[in-house]
């Protein structure tokens, strides 16, 4: 496991210079950047997509991908309106949502493993499916009388914490520690590892490949429900478009993350990293004069800078080791 | 009708070889006859309900809507069977469709094959820097053109602005090149037709055609084996790219008013299309005809939620739902076939 | 050696890629920063409804539009065609036009809290959704800074609403429009934008009402091109197939106005069904010109983006509080009247022909 973590502990390094770079150059750059005023901000806008990015990462080392991540969000915000307006006690509605978010994730989970239909193709359609749910179940209307106690998290940070934590990057950092447990100290997270190395083998090794890749996507599932829920709150809007494309920005942060699209390789620690660069320097880029026209290809530079940047570090590494006599290139 | 509108215009020409290579003739027919079945069945099904959905106007609506996700779809193929993809093309046809149709605002009087020639080159640049990015760099497509998906959406956005091409910037014929018919076909879809099996022959029937295949099913074997896995992944980048070009002209001419969001979001509809078209996702084998059906598969649906009059609200999740139906039914003749194939590989050897 | 080369290209090609977006300045931002804050010592020009105390000047002014690359708010906004900024500096404030590139309230919202933390005195928005921009501006409210919301309202959280026409006229002028076309009878259908969109669901709702008074006109369908080229093109053709009676079709979205003229610009079905809504003229010339639209209703939107930067510079100076009655001066386009629940209407929407459309450049 060493092994595995070497190379990476080297990309984590880089990405934990990048972070420290967005501060410092951000807070010189803005002096509004490390207020605790703009650090909510930041929570607020992306904790929903950081939240989403835990269990994304799980399934894409475990070599499928889950793109119908914005939709079932989207689903359960429609949910919730639609259960509101029919006036179910929210605990009640809470847990539907939680039911719908896992029953979405087995959908995925089965067709994935039981059908054997690649996950990019399954999860297109779920994208479609799920998002035409939303549509369904909300139509044109909007609700937006959800009870302030709720609506808060949009507006309130975590008590104790200097105005800065919003609720959603509060359940972010329990979340991220907790599936870093899960997937660098137990056996179920050994097992992943192994699974995008090669399902084969993985198989002969008597892993539940098939259970397992079900149950990862039951937990996207709940989170994104969850995360849909928290989206609606925040906004206290439930409109059927809530969330609307976020699955590429959620699939951009993981690869940034220096997860390999192969599968295989990854950690969480990486994971959160990446939400703090990708979202800070968004954050710092609107709080200069910067043409927001091209905050796309920020996104992209970023995504190559972290697939050459980290390809250049591993192959050099592996000249290094196997070629020993060939000439510096 | 449909149906030999389709057969006779897409059906690819017999391919001389030995067993084996008429075998894997046999499986691509197969498998587009896959498809084949099912767009009849779903005509067949619309048209029992409603049976406007199958009068010529609403033909040749559907054909040329097509066009364009076909001729993408015959990029992406390329791509894909290598193992690749290509996620960049919704920007790269918004890139080019924007820049060409803007040159017949700039230059009065400039030859529309100029114009042509001008997205088919721009979209080759694009391909380009995806093509070394990913065969030099040695890095995952996935990645990298997700990243010049952000970035040609970027650049795009940066040069348009607020800035939009108008109809009345365009030539009459220009804008007329997808409404042409001859005997009720459009020309659109023939022209399209015909380049379509230009690359399916390419893919089959050339040697660095089918060494995409061969790249796509084990990259370590291709490349042990000789073949240049590196320059023929850039040659289907580029090509892909070139031909994301051309189709953004062509969107352009279908349109008539272009902005920075043009072709937003088509990479998963192209993905979708070559998908259910019976290209394997990981490579290695599809045809690029099945992936032209493919898109027309999807752009009937569609069309046939809409011209049913479904309830607005429902299209996306019958779309979705229809999506999942369909690469199941083809997972489920693919492993039929494979099973078949491998009953008759052992008699042939 | 070629991957190195290649990694220290795309790296060195990323970067720069970044340095140049960077420095590539927004075309439609002010720049008369330092300009303002030199003529901030002296007071604003133009008063109004007799108060006697001039406009504030220096105010940080942020306009807000629902997404940036969409023509119809660069037209709104931009000086270069007299729109919000043009007024603003002529006012001596500055303003900066920002926000996503998603037309959504996830895309807009950081540009909404990255304007209040920068110090922003006014925001001026168009909103992406109606209710969802509320927890953000309410706070801006509440920290002072002067909220208008202008072409599309968040009716519950803002000071101001600038409405480029009476939504009852946009609905019933487009209606009476294509009645004066078809001769009061035929059927007709919408193309709208998105299901959720709030000013288009009102617009529909007077047109059903101004339908009443056709009898012999129906309205048998309403689909939505969610204002994407290839998805009105697909609905409206759905209609031609589902409905061969069609005779008329509306469609109060600038993208769809476009797509569907497209459609319909074919020997087969111009002059036959009659195309009329809302659009701009430059993307329309060409289809007024060879008949597929007789007439369309538009508003000039640079008027509006005008009319709302004097309206927010009158509400943050103290001028005017919105209540119904109150009077203050736009500049070039005169005087205007708050109206109920603190709107302020640009005025009756105008109808482009063929008489009039050329000379119009936006």
């Amino acid at each position: 496991m060493s092994e595995r973590l070497r190379p990476l502990l080297r990309w984590e390094t880089g990405l934990a210079v990048v972070v420290v770079i967005v501060g410092v150059v951000g807070a010189s750059v803005s002096p509004q950047f490390l207020t605790s005023n703009n650090l909510f901000n930041l929570g607020l806008s992306n904790g929903e997509i950081a939240i989403m990015t835990l269990p994304m990462t799980l399934i894409i080392i475990s070599g499928e991908i889950d793109l119908s991540v914005a939709s079932t969000l989207g689903m359960s915000s429609a949910l919730l309106g639609v259960l509101w307006n029919h006036h179910w006690p929210m605990l009640g509605i809470f847990a539907l949502i939680a039911v719908v978010g896992l029953a979405a994730g087995a959908v995925n989970g089965l067709l994935v493993t039981r059908l054997g239909l690649p996950s990019l193709a399954v999860t297109i359609g779920t994208l479609a499916l799920y998002r035409g749910i939303a549509t369904i179940l909300l139509g044109p209307n909007t609700v937006a009388n959800f009870p302030t106690a709720y609506t808060n998290l949009g507006v309130n940070a975590v008590p104790g914490t200097g105005n800065a934590l919003t609720y959603s990057a509060a359940l972010f950092i329990v979340l991220a520690v907790i599936f870093g447990v899960v997937l660098h100290a137990t056996p179920f997270g050994r097992s992943l590892f192994a699974m995008g190395a090669s399902a084969e083998a993985a198989r002969f090794a008597g892993i539940g490949v098939k259970r397992i890749k079900t149950i990862l996507f039951m937990v996207s599932g709940l989170v994104c429900a969850v995360a849909g829920v928290l989206w609606t709150f925040r906004l206290n809007t439930a409109v059927q478009n809530n969330g609307l494309g976020l699955e590429l920005d959620v699939v951009a942060i993981v690869l940034l993350a220096g997860v390999s699209i192969f599968g295989g390789k990854g950690s969480i620690a990486g994971v959160v990293l990446a939400v703090l660069a990708f979202a800070g320097l968004q954050n710092a880029l609107l709080l200069t004069n910067f043409n927001q026209e091209a905050s796309g290809i920020v996104t992209g530079a970023l995504l190559l800078l972290s697939v050459f940047g980290r390809n250049l570090a591993a192959l050099s590494g592996q000249l290094r080791r196997w070629i020993p006599a060939r000439p510096r290139p | 009708m449909s149906t030999t509108l389709v057969s006779r215009s897409e059906r690819p020409p017999a391919a001389p070889g030995t067993g084996a290579r008429r075998l894997t003739e046999r499986a691509f027919r197969i498998r587009e006859s896959g498809i084949i079945v099912v767009l009849v069945v779903f005509v067949a099904v619309t048209a029992s309900v409603q049976h406007r959905f199958l009068n010529t106007t609403n033909i040749q609506f559907i054909l040329v809507n097509t066009t364009v996700f076909a001729l993408l779809a015959l990029g992406e193929t390329m791509v894909v069977i290598s193992r690749n993809y290509d996620l960049s093309v919704g920007s790269v046809l918004g890139l080019s469709a924007y820049l060409s149709a803007n040159l017949f605002g700039q230059h009065r009087g400039i030859p529309i094959v100029v114009v042509f020639l001008a997205g088919l080159g721009i979209g080759l640049a694009c391909g380009l820097l995806n093509g070394i990015m990913v065969s030099a760099g040695r890095v995952p497509s996935l990645v990298v053109t997700l990243a010049t998906l952000y970035i040609f959406r970027g650049v795009d956005i940066l040069i348009v602005g607020g800035k939009e091409v108008v109809a009345s910037s365009l030539p009459g014929a220009f804008l007329n090149i997808p409404k042409a018919t001859v005997i009720g076909i459009p020309d659109l879809a023939i022209a399209i037709a015909v380049v379509i099996g230009i690359g399916a022959y390419y893919l089959r029937s050339f040697r660095s055609g089918r060494e995409l295949y061969a790249i796509g099913s084990n990259p370590d074997a291709a490349r042990l084996a000789g073949i240049p896995v590196g320059r023929r992944v850039f040659v289907a980048f580029t090509v892909s790219g070139a031909i994301a070009g051309v189709a953004g002209v062509l969107w352009a001419a279908q349109y008539g008013t272009i902005d920075s969001t043009a072709g937003t979001g088509y990479e998963l509809q192209v993905v979708s299309a070559v998908v259910v078209g019976g290209v394997a996702i990981f490579g290695g084998s599809g045809s690029a005809v099945g992936a032209a059906l493919g898109a027309l598969l999807l752009n009937t649906i569609s069309s046939a939620l809409y011209v049913l009059g479904i309830s607005p609200f429902w299209d996306q999740a019958i779309w979705g739902f229809l999506l999942i139906v369909a690469i199941t039914v083809d997972r489920f003749i693919a492993v039929r076939l494979a099973i078949a194939l491998r009953l008759r590989g052992g008699r042939h050897e | 050696m070629k991957l190195r080369q290649t990694a220290w290209l795309t790296s060195g090609l990323a970067v720069v890629s970044v340095v140049l977006a960077a420095c590539s300045s927004s075309s439609s931002s002010s720049s008369s920063s330092t300009t303002s804050s030199a003529a901030a010592a002296s007071s604003g020009p133009a008063s109004s409804s007799g108060s006697g105390a001039a406009l504030k000047t220096g105010l940080k002014v942020f306009i807000i539009p629902k997404n940036l690359g969409n023509n119809y708010f660069t037209t709104a906004d931009s000086a270069k065609t007299d729109g919000a900024i043009a007024a603003l500096t002529a006012l001596g404030e500055t303003g900066t036009e920002t926000s996503g590139t998603a037309a959504t309230p996830a895309s807009q919202i950081p540009a909404i809290q990255a304007a209040i933390s920068k110090g922003a005195n006014v925001l001026i928005v168009s909103a992406t959704d109606p209710t969802a921009l509320c927890p953000t501006l309410t706070s801006a409210m509440k920290r002072g800074i002067t909220v208008i919301t202008y072409d599309s309202d968040a009716p519950t959280c803002r000071d101001m609403f600038i409405n480029q026409a009476s939504t009852a006229q946009i609905g019933t002028s487009e209606v009476d429009v294509l009645a004066s076309e078809l001769g009061d009878s035929g059927d007709i259908a919408i193309v709208s934008a998105t299901a959720s969109a709030t000013n288009q669901n009102a617009w529909i709702g007077y047109m059903k009402q101004e339908l009443t008074k056709y009898p012999k006109m129906k309205l048998v369908s309403t689909v939505y091109g969610n204002d994407d080229p290839t998805t009105a093109t697909q609905v409206t053709q759905g209609l031609l197939e589902q409905y061969p009676s069609l005779k008329g079709i509306i469609s109060p979205t600038t993208v769809g106005i476009a797509a569907a003229a497209a459609v319909l610009d074919t020997a087969k079905y111009r002059g036959k069904v009659l195309l009329t809504g809302l659009g701009t003229p430059d993307s329309l010339k060409k289809y007024v010109a060879d008949g597929t639209i007789k007439a369309f209703i538009l508003w000039k939107p640079q008027d509006l983006g005008y009319l709302a930067a004097y309206a927010a510079v009158e509400w943050a100076s103290g001028k005017i509080n919105g209540t119904q009655g109150q009077t203050f001066s736009a500049g070039r386009l005169g005087t205007f009247t708050i109206g109920a629940d603190k709107t302020v209407l640009l005025g009756p929407p105008f109808t482009f022909n063929s008489s009039n459309i050329n000379q119009f450049n936006f």
